[in-house]
């Protein structure tokens, strides 16, 4: 039994609180049943009072989306002087920004699809229609849109024809200022949790994914049933080793820290994109980093408990 | 670098994994009841930074929670194996005495034997639906309706049929027109479901020369009626209207509810129904429920007998008066003149039309990142329409936070009709629907 105390914060107030207040919920249980004490706040004003009166030995953070992810919290922590369980502040800024993230991977020779990246503004200044022909003419379709910065499939959406577009960005943009258009890759789409150890960062089993509607939208992540899994994917070993060495590379790029979850896919031609990394990945009942962790024979408790005692190492 | 990915060359074995593995067992009725994005999104309305208009919760700030406490402790204290015991079905024989005198006010005169105590209407609601319809029956209902009742009729698999409603409530023409059409497509209509005073989510009323009319259609169609009334008391002048049930007691079933008049917390409600019904809802209750919450049911009866609950109404009255007028100026002052809104004289709830191509569900991230939520139109329809509109609920918040809430709201209209100029016509959505809240923002 350990005698560590824990802050888990979700909640929060992105578009992602009820994940994220699904995935603190999960995480603390997990950690109590390894002997943590676990505490579950929400970062509200109450929270810094809390943090400096309670002094839990280490926080670990379960939000998804806004604060969580861009570094705000992190940077709080940071000024703070509390361990934490994640990525520091100024990788969690790039890492958070999908273009940033994307652009970093691929000076370092990472494959993704290619992308455009643009603010309602321009297309505003100069046009929504010149603009978007250009985008089909540059990315071709289908294409997907999203938001350039969240998760969990928020605004995000697959575009088959010129004729969607118009609606689909305004779809895009309820969510951000700025859309982020890439090209669709069609293949077996999967997520590969990496976890740092003492030996390095380590990839658990790939899970593949693969919604009934065929697409993974919100819908299908969040009600259980509507999305087959395999875990560990069905890839060659090959392929395996490839996305496992993609997504260890992004988290070492990008300089990410303790735990991330890469998506990635694997075209038909064997090509492994990197679609986008998450620092926060979720943890519910229908998240793909538990199903990495079980299919590894791991515990989701043992696996953060031993993040905690990194976090608290390393001060 | 490391990995715990296997060797070799062969293509991984992996047994695929659905985490629901009574997927394929569940009823038909269960099609649908899917996780969805506006659902998630009501988790950050819940948030004090928001203001939401979303919520249909009663205001129960100027309940006198000190004497109704200690009239609690006084009924455990001396009733607490009767009150901490299973009823019966029926409910408490003193409290639908009681909820006879309630319904007075409304000119129904009806016998206790005749109701059955529910766990809050809704409960009755689905008793109702139980006994009447089989899948694929067709439930009339006013066009926007209540989701809470759309989410009853769903999982009986009713078909709900929506007919227009205009300043004076339902619009008989259109009602006959439905039954008409229904009945020329061979569809078997069992109820028209209505919730005629301050409606939810329109917030008109009834016409009450048109209450007699709408009673007589129905009845030439051999259609019942279910009258929803959880509104009825709260007229911001103290005005009451008569109750379908009075003018025609034998084709009504009416539905009533203490959530709005004292506790929603409680559960409790009840249905007055025509004698064989009312026999029949009672043995559905016992198989739903065993017994409505005796000791709730117990506290209302307390609460009824000690306390000036038609003082405690008006002043329910006033207190939401004075929110929908908060309301109503703010939506004259802040909104874009493209919009329209409904001007209830009781009630919780506005129901909103925005500008053409504004699509309200697709908008609602845009007004949470803003700090401000409203229910989007589509939930309170069956059939996907209502992307235009949206229902602002004026019950819960200050004052201040229902002013500052429609400022926000106007920032967001603003900025969506911004994109809508800068994509042009192309952009124009209707969502899919329905997607609805959950009942607790209803």
């Amino acid at each position: 039994m350990s005698d560590r105390t824990v802050a888990v914060l979700s909640g929060g107030l992105s578009h992602e609180r009820d994940v994220s207040l699904r995935s603190g919920r999960r995480l603390s249980a997990a950690l109590r049943a390894v002997g943590l004490t676990v505490d579950e706040w929400d970062t509200d004003g109450s929270l810094l009072m809390k943090l400096s009166t309670q002094k839990p030995d280490a926080v670990v953070i379960a939000l998804h989306g806004g604060e969580g992810e861009n570094g705000s919290i992190q940077t709080v922590l940071e000024m703070l002087g509390l361990p934490f369980v994640g990525t520091d502040s100024h990788a969690c800024r790039r890492a958070w920004d999908k273009p940033t993230a994307k652009a970093d991977l691929v000076r370092s020779g990472l494959l993704t699809p290619d992308w455009v990246v643009l603010p309602h503004s321009t297309f505003r200044e100069l046009g929504a229609q010149a603009v978007l022909d250009a985008m089909v003419e540059r990315l071709g379709l289908p294409l997907m849109l999203k938001p350039d910065q969240g998760g969990s499939a928020l605004g995000a959406q697959v575009v088959w024809d010129a004729t969607e577009l118009p609606a689909a960005m305004v779809n895009c943009l309820a969510y951000g200022e700025t859309v982020l258009a890439e090209q669709f890759i069609s293949g077996t789409e999967v997520a590969v949790t990496v976890v740092d150890s003492d030996e390095g960062p380590v990839a658990l089993p790939a899970v593949e994914i693969t919604p009934e509607s065929g697409v993974y939208d919100y819908t299908s992540r969040y009600t259980a049933g509507l999305t087959n899994f395999h875990t560990p994917a069905r890839l060659s070993a090959k392929a395996a080793s490839e996305v496992a060495d993609l997504a260890v590379a992004a988290h070492r790029l990008l300089g990410l820290r303790d735990v991330s979850r890469t998506d990635a896919v694997v075209a038909e031609d064997g090509s492994i994109y990197f679609l986008e990394v998450n620092v926060s990945p979720g943890l519910t009942e229908t998240s793909l980093l538990p199903m990495a962790t079980e299919a590894a024979g791991r515990s989701l408790g043992q696996i953060y408990a031993d993040l905690v005692d990194r976090a608290i190492a390393r001060g | 670098m490391h990995s715990e990915e296997p060797e070799g060359n062969q293509v991984t074995p992996s047994t695929g994994q659905n985490l629901d593995p009574h997927l394929k067992r569940y009823a038909a009725r269960a099609e649908g009841m899917t996780a969805s994005e506006v659902r998630a999104l009501f988790a950050v309305a819940n948030r004090p930074e928001v203001v939401s208009l979303a919520g249909g919760m009663p205001n129960l700030a100027a309940l006198p929670l000190d004497s109704i406490a200690a009239e609690v402790a006084s009924l455990i204290a001396k009733e607490g194996l009767v009150a901490l015991q299973y009823g019966s079905a029926h409910g408490l024989p003193a409290l639908r005495e009681q909820i006879c005198d309630v319904m007075s006010l409304e000119g129904i005169t009806g016998h206790p034997d005749d109701i059955v105590v529910t766990a809050g209407s809704q409960m009755a609601l689905d008793l109702v639906t139980r006994i009447f319809i089989d899948p694929g029956d067709v439930v009339i209902a006013e066009g926007p309706s209540y989701v809470g009742a759309l989410g009853t009729f769903a999982s009986y698999q009713a078909q709900v049929v929506h007919v227009e409603m205009d300043a004076a409530g339902l619009v008989p023409e259109a009602l006959r027109q439905a039954l008409a059409v229904a009945q020329a497509q061979g569809r078997r209509v069992k109820f028209l479901y209505t919730i005629p005073n301050f409606q939810n989510p329109g917030g008109v009323t009834l016409d009450v020369i048109r209450r007699a009319e709408i009673l007589e259609i129905c009845r030439q169609a051999g259609v019942l009626v279910v009258e929803d009334n959880p509104y009825g008391l709260l007229g911001f002048e103290g005005q009451t209207y008569p109750a379908l049930r009075s003018m025609d007691p034998d084709n009504v079933i009416y539905l009533g509810s203490f959530s709005k008049t004292f506790a929603s917390g409680l559960r409790v409600g009840w249905a007055l129904a025509p004698h064989a019904v009312r026999e029949k809802l009672v043995l559905a209750a016992e198989a739903a429920v065993l017994s409505p919450p005796v000791l709730s049911q117990m506290i209302v009866s307390r609460y009824l007998s000690t306390h000036d609950w038609q003082g405690q109404i008006k002043s329910f009255q006033q207190m939401y008066r004075e929110r929908r007028d908060t309301l109503l100026a703010g939506l004259d002052q802040h909104m874009p003149a493209d919009c329209t809104w409904t001007k209830p004289d009781g009630g919780f709830f506005v129901w909103m039309t925005v500008p053409e191509g504004i699509d309200t569900k697709a908008m609602q991230p845009r007004a949470v990142t803003a700090r401000v939520a409203y229910v989007p139109g589509i939930g309170f329809y069956a059939d996907g329409f209502g992307s235009r509109q949206m229902r602002l609920s004026f019950c819960f918040p200050t004052l201040d936070r229902i002013r500052e809430g429609v400022r926000r709201l106007a920032v967001v209209l603003e900025q969506e009709m911004e994109l809508l100029r800068t994509f042009g016509p192309a952009s124009r959505r209707i969502s899919s629907g329905p997607q609805t809240p959950s009942p607790d923002t209803a």
